[in-house]
């Protein structure tokens, strides 16, 4: 591996990455070019099974939404008899999450370089990226983006998803790529027998973008940042009551007050932190924890995907979680009746406490309790969660339904977009 | 320690219930009528769970044990 001859060796040279900076996957300049990105980064170097040690000492943990260490899938695969599938996972469900489009914008060949680059280092006999086909923005990125890449280098395959919340996880996306619908599928381990009845890893863009750089400055660089047990940088799109908001690059670990500070979050009532996926923190509790999920599980909350939406003071909380509970029984994938049902009566219940029903806090809690865990997939566990930290958080909210005493307006700041097809 | 546990496919199971039937000890239903699987299965009980498996019409149950890599 390049370890030995990672960046503190060479020379300073000017757009090169130092070990210090945080611009790791955002670069401070220059532009998306295959000839920019090799100015910046240099050369991939040719990589080989090496470099699933390398990834395993660097910590890494995948940026698509369960931290998984991605050392530790790539082992699974190796183990694996026949050719591997490597595939991007760039389709980005989450509705408010525009991290992975940035990124793939911004800095397209260092995703496809982590991409090549696993593919070599699991003898990957195909590579595959896949974005939502909404965004043809991105498709026309990465179009161009792929016919400017070297000739020698492998072909990559350009899979564009239907727009459903549920199709970038990776078992429906693997059924995708297949050819059926993009739901999921119960019990499928991909690892053994995903694409093309091959050994297959998943992995979310972001996570490849890093390893591009692991590749290249190896592991020792990779952990100059961020704390011993989750090293690097993340991408977080901040969104809300902010007067700045966007996706930005930060030190895994850094200060939630000050990244709120840096974009001008105004009276924050909550956070929900990671998305729909995510938990609901109270803005109380905020000011000392660091953006880590080691720090975030201080407060029962992770990273995730790493969409932070600053809740201003003055907006109704509840009308915001009603939306989001319709959007989460709109997108179920109808296959798991406790999906089906659950989802659309913790929608109802939330809706009853919007309404200042009495009984509707303890029937979604109720609600919530019953689906966990009882899906073929993890939305139900999504939906449970995200409901429950709002029973938590908002507590006193739920009083001022009942007592008709909320005068706070319904604000929109998150969206429930309608699904689009299956096909 | 139960060598067996029952694995259910949601995606497969429409809720006919049959199972609960063949298998109170083990298998319970929600508010929708849709199985909630107990951790384990006394052996006492693994006769019974056999015939909730083979009676189950949309073939959504399994029966693994607990000792071998098996579940998903
Ligand atoms: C409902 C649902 C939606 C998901 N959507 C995405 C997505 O849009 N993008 C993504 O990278 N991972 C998504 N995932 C996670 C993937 O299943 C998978 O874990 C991930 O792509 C692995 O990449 P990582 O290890 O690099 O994080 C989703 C998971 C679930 C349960
Ligand atoms: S849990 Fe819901 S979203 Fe997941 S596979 Fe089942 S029905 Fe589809
Ligand atoms: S018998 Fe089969 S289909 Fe019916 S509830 Fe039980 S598992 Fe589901």
């Amino acid at each position: 591996m390049t370890r030995t001859a990672a960046v503190p060796t060479r020379p300073a040279a000017r757009r090169r990455p130092t070990p210090t900076e945080t611009a790791r996957l955002l670069p401070a300049s220059g532009g998306p070019t295959y000839r920019e990105h090799l100015d910046r980064v240099g050369p991939l170097p040719a990589a080989g099974p090496g470099l699933i040690q390398e990834v395993l000492e660097s910590g890494l943990r995948g940026r698509g939404g369960a931290g998984f260490p991605t050392g530790r899938k790539m082992v699974a695969v190796r183990g694996r008899r026949g050719p591997a599938v490597v595939v991007a996972n760039g389709t980005e469900g989450e509705p408010l999450s525009a991290k992975d489009r940035v990124l793939l914008a911004r800095n397209p060949h260092l995703v496809l370089d982590g991409l090549v680059a696993v593919g070599a280092a699991l003898r990957g006999d195909r590579i595959i990226i896949a974005v939502e086909r909404a965004r043809q923005d991105t498709v026309a990125a990465l179009r161009h983006a792929l016919v400017e890449r070297p000739d020698h280098g492998p072909v990559i395959e350009l899979v564009q998803t239907p727009s459903r919340y549920i199709a970038g996880q990776e078992t429906a996306l693997v059924r995708w790529i297949n050819g059926g619908e993009a739901r999921p599928v119960f019990g499928n381990r991909i690892y053994e027998r995903g694409v093309a009845g091959r050994p297959t890893l998943v992995d979310n863009v972001e996570t490849l973008a890093h390893v591009g750089l692991i590749a290249r400055f190896g592991a020792g660089w990779f952990r100059l940042i961020g704390p011993p047990a989750e090293p690097g940088s993340m991408l977080v799109t901040v969104t809300g009551g902010v007067d700045r908001p966007g996706v930005y690059e930060v030190p895994i670990g850094s200060s939630l007050t000050q990244l709120l500070g840096q974009v001008g979050a105004r009276r924050v009532q909550a956070l929900l932190v990671g998305g729909y996926f995510g938990t609901w923190v109270g803005g109380e509790r905020i000011a000392a924890v660091p953006l880590s999920a080691e720090g975030l599980a201080t407060v029962g909350s992770r990273p995730g995907c790493g969409v932070i939406v600053a809740l201003p003071d003055d907006v109704c909380a509840w009308a915001e979680v009603a939306t989001v509970a319709e959007f989460y029984s709109a997108h179920s994938a109808g296959q798991c009746g406790p999906c089906v049902f659950g989802l659309e009566d913790i929608a109802r219940a939330v809706r009853g406490v919007l309404a200042g029903d009495p009984e509707a806090e303890a029937a979604a809690r109720h609600w919530t309790a019953m689906v966990k865990g009882r899906g073929a997939c993890h939305l139900p566990d999504g939906a449970a969660g995200f409901v429950e930290s709002a029973l938590d958080v908002f507590g006193g909210e739920i009083a001022d339904h009942r007592l008709g005493r909320c005068q706070r307006p319904h604000h929109g700041y998150l969206p429930s977009p309608a699904p689009g097809d299956w096909r | 320690m139960s060598r067996f546990r029952l694995v259910l496919d949601p995606t497969a199971c429409d809720g006919h219930g049959v199972c609960a039937e063949l298998l109170p000890e083990g298998i319970a239903l929600d508010d929708w009528g849709f199985p909630i699987i107990a951790a384990g299965i006394a052996d006492d009980h693994l006769p019974h769970a056999r015939r909730a498996v083979s009676a189950c019409p949309a073939l959504a149950l399994r029966m693994v044990r607990t000792d071998r890599h098996g579940g998903p």
